[in-house]
């Protein structure tokens, strides 16, 4: 190993920041390829396609983030008449389809797994990258055909991102605007499925020598089970549509009483898939929370098999409660589903003791990733706390299709798909471009976020409890429930104005960079071993990987390590003469 | 240990599809247990099958080293636009479903090109 690699640039304090930084002189090989457009129009790097998944998913959230602003606008005052009544259908329909199907999925296992998944393997790239690049025009043209549908005639998909039957049938909702909604899905979901298969592959087959599956980052690991959930799921979402479109078009009778078919199937298969839908959307963020967390607390993960086993178990458990959805259907098993849906809260409940093991008695640093994954463990306590009232049917009965199920559903998703995600934009953002955001913009933009968060979805709840219905455009003035949603439209506006902040973050910080070298967090994992950004094929040498941290094994030589691989059991967590080695160095 | 993910994939749906079965007597959702089920059976028994013939490879031994991976890992292609063909050609496949028949014959064109230009590409190793 004669190779230099850059020093790690930290200090006793933990992160120093360097201003002014020399970059770095690649060591690999660079791409000989086309450059410019054809350059992203052809390229099958990882890293090339893993940055338009983010790009185009983060334009997408901006989109929805606009419609989810008009809905609260809407609902300022009971009988609003900003946007009709079909146009309101239209904007809850696509601000939840966007937001569930194009930005918060793909911006994890389509952009983030892509990048960093086989840079924390020690791979050259994804298993498949033709497949990989397949992906993503079939998850690009997906989305602009999903924006199409306000293009046409009657308007966009209108019937509710679950699109029951038999109210997404031809004849409660003819037009274009559905059809285009079941190609733009089917296109997407060939596109998770294709990269679902890309990541198992390269998770079981292009590891690095050393590198077992008990010291792969938890982030890795999230991926996989990700990705082997979205085997599970997207499937049947994909037949269930393929079978709604006959419906409306070929004369079938799947989800039609009259020709003997059965609308609760449709809930079936779509919950099947949307359920574990909702953890493929909640464990890549789960793992990138669990990235952020030791390298910010100066400490390794707290319990790494435990995580691992909570991620199987909550995954395992995911699959089996889809008719927790439906319990106000009458035909469903209440107490299996119940069941399983309570017991979620067993392995989600270690993970979050395993975080704040991480955190405990460390030495830890408020950089903005840091704030951002607090935020989401705070947020995430919340919905799911709220979660498990609400596997319980009695209480269920009582809120269904109320907006306490608006507000526990945002606070899920938006704990996990927003703080963690850009908790994981934060904290990957060097390794991609090798310079820093802003840390106090992204400050800013955390504080924003997270009084706009609480301003906005706590109310929900309260205004849920006094029976207002979703979905409704306009309400009963006399009910009481105008205040709440005055609070609750500010809170959207207060997050609507850090996410101006995080704009004005990325352009500032692409227009006067902040260099910071390969590893500016001191972090963990094999990806930070590499120049930031990484060369073409990732690596030019690897170090030796002993343990589940490689990248600070080799930069802390000193410093005892931890490998759960060999079964040494010993764990240096709570020993404090070994933190304080760790600390420093 | 990646079969043994799978068969425990397989293991649970099996038993929670039994369950279900046996509780609910509902079609639907045991199927769709018992596809789950295979799903995890099929590529963990294959896999555990090459596994018990191959034994540990580099990256399953905890104190494999670097140099144990030396060599070739695989063939990566090189850029290459036939991917983003096969997407139009699949985004106009699903237009002509939504919009009318016309979409269909540059969605086959394209598709058709697609597929041939992939394949000679792996053949020559060629790249745009």
């Amino acid at each position: 190993m004669t190779d230099v690699i850059t020093p790690p640039t930290t200090t006793d304090a933990g992160i120093r920041i360097p201003q002014v930084f020399e970059p770095t002189e690649h060591h690999g090989h660079e791409e000989h390829g086309p450059t410019g457009l054809l350059k992203w129009l052809t390229s099958t790097d990882h890293k090339v396609i893993g940055l338009s998944y983010m790009i185009t998913s983060i334009v997408i959230f901006y989109i929805a983030g606009i419609m989810a602003l008009i809905i609260r606008l809407q609902l300022t005052s009971p009988t609003n008449s900003l946007v009709s009544f079909s146009q309101y259908n239209e904007l809850f329909t696509m601000h939840g389809s966007l937001m569930l199907y194009l930005f918060a999925g793909p911006f994890a296992f389509g952009g983030l797994a892509n990048y960093i998944v086989p840079l924390q393997v020690g791979a050259p790239d994804m298993a498949f990258p033709r497949l990989n690049a397949l992906s993503y025009w079939l998850y690009l043209s997906g989305s602009i055909t999903m924006l199409l549908g306000f293009l046409v005639a009657g308007g966009a998909a209108s019937f509710g991102w679950v699109a029951y039957a038999p109210l997404s049938n031809a004849t409660n909702s003819p037009g274009l605007g559905g059809d285009i909604w079941i190609m733009a899905l089917v296109l997407t979901g060939f596109s998770a499925i294709f990269t679902g298969v890309n990541l198992v592959a390269t998770i079981f087959y292009l590891r690095a020598p050393g590198m077992t599956m008990f010291r792969m980052p938890i982030f890795t690991w999230n991926m996989l089970v990700t990705a082997i959930l979205i085997l599970i799921a997207f499937p049947v979402l994909t037949a269930a549509l393929i079978m709604l479109f006959c419906d409306r078009h070929f004369g079938t009778h799947i989800f039609s009483v009259q020709g003997g078919g059965s609308p609760v199937l449709w809930q079936n298969l779509f919950w099947f898939f949307g359920h574990p839908e909702v953890y493929i959307l909640a464990l890549p963020f789960f793992g990138i929370v669990t990235e952020v967390i030791p390298v910010f607390s100066r400490k390794p993960v707290f319990g790494y098999k435990g995580m691992v086993f909570a991620t199987l178990s909550i995954a395992a458990l995911s699959t089996g409660v889809w008719a927790h959805h439906m319990f106000t259907t009458g035909v469903v098993l209440l107490p299996f589903f119940s069941l399983l849906s309570l017991l979620i809260a067993v392995p989600t409940g270690i993970k979050f003791f395993n975080w704040i093991g991480t955190m405990w008695r460390g030495h830890l640093l408020f950089a903005t990733p840091m704030l951002f994954s607090i935020g989401f463990l705070f947020a995430f306590l919340m919905g799911g706390v709220t979660g498990v009232m609400l596997a319980s049917p009695p209480i269920d009965f009582f809120t269904h299709d109320t907006y306490f199920v608006v507000a526990h559903f945002h606070q899920v998703l938006f704990g996990t798909a927003v703080f963690a995600g850009f908790a994981g934009l934060y904290y990957w953002y060097p390794k991609m471009f090798g310079r820093l955001l802003r840390d106090n913009l992204g400050k800013w933009h955390f504080w924003l976020m997270f009084i706009g968060f609480w301003v906005c979805f706590m109310p929900q709840y309260v205004v849920g409890l006094l029976g207002m219905p979703r979905r409704v455009a306009q309400y009963p003035a006399d009910l009481g429930w105008q205040s709440y949603n005055i609070i609750s439209t500010v809170g959207a506006f207060i997050i609507a104005a850090s996410f101006a902040v995080l704009l004005w973050n990325l352009w500032i910080s692409w227009r006067k960079p902040v260099l910071c070298g390969d590893n500016p967090w001191d972090a963990h994992t094999l990806e930070w071993f590499t120049t930031s950004p990484p060369p073409h094929h990732n690596y030019s040498h690897l170090p030796p990987i002993r343990s589940e941290r490689p990248t600070w094994d080799y930069n802390h030589p000193d410093a005892p390590s931890i490998d759960h691989g060999v079964g040494r059991g010993h764990d240096a967590n709570g020993h404090n003469g070994s933190r304080k080695e760790m600390v420093s160095s | 240990m990646e079969a043994l993910v799978l068969l425990g994939v397989a293991t649970f749906f099996g038993i929670v599809g039994a369950v279900y079965w046996f509780t609910s007597y509902e079609d639907g959702g045991t199927m769709m247990l018992v596809g789950t089920c295979l799903l995890g059976l099929l590529p963990g028994s294959y896999y555990l099958w090459w596994h018990r013939r191959m034994g540990d490879r580099p990256e399953d031994r905890s104190d494999a080293t670097i140099e144990e991976g030396a060599g070739q890992i695989a063939t990566f292609p090189n850029s290459s636009i036939w991917p983003f063909v096969l997407g139009m050609g699949a985004f106009s496949l699903v237009l002509a479903f939504a919009f009318g028949i016309w979409f269909f014959f540059p969605a086959l064109a394209l598709i058709i090109t697609a597929l041939i230009g992939v394949t000679a590409e792996s053949r020559r190793g060629g790249h745009v």
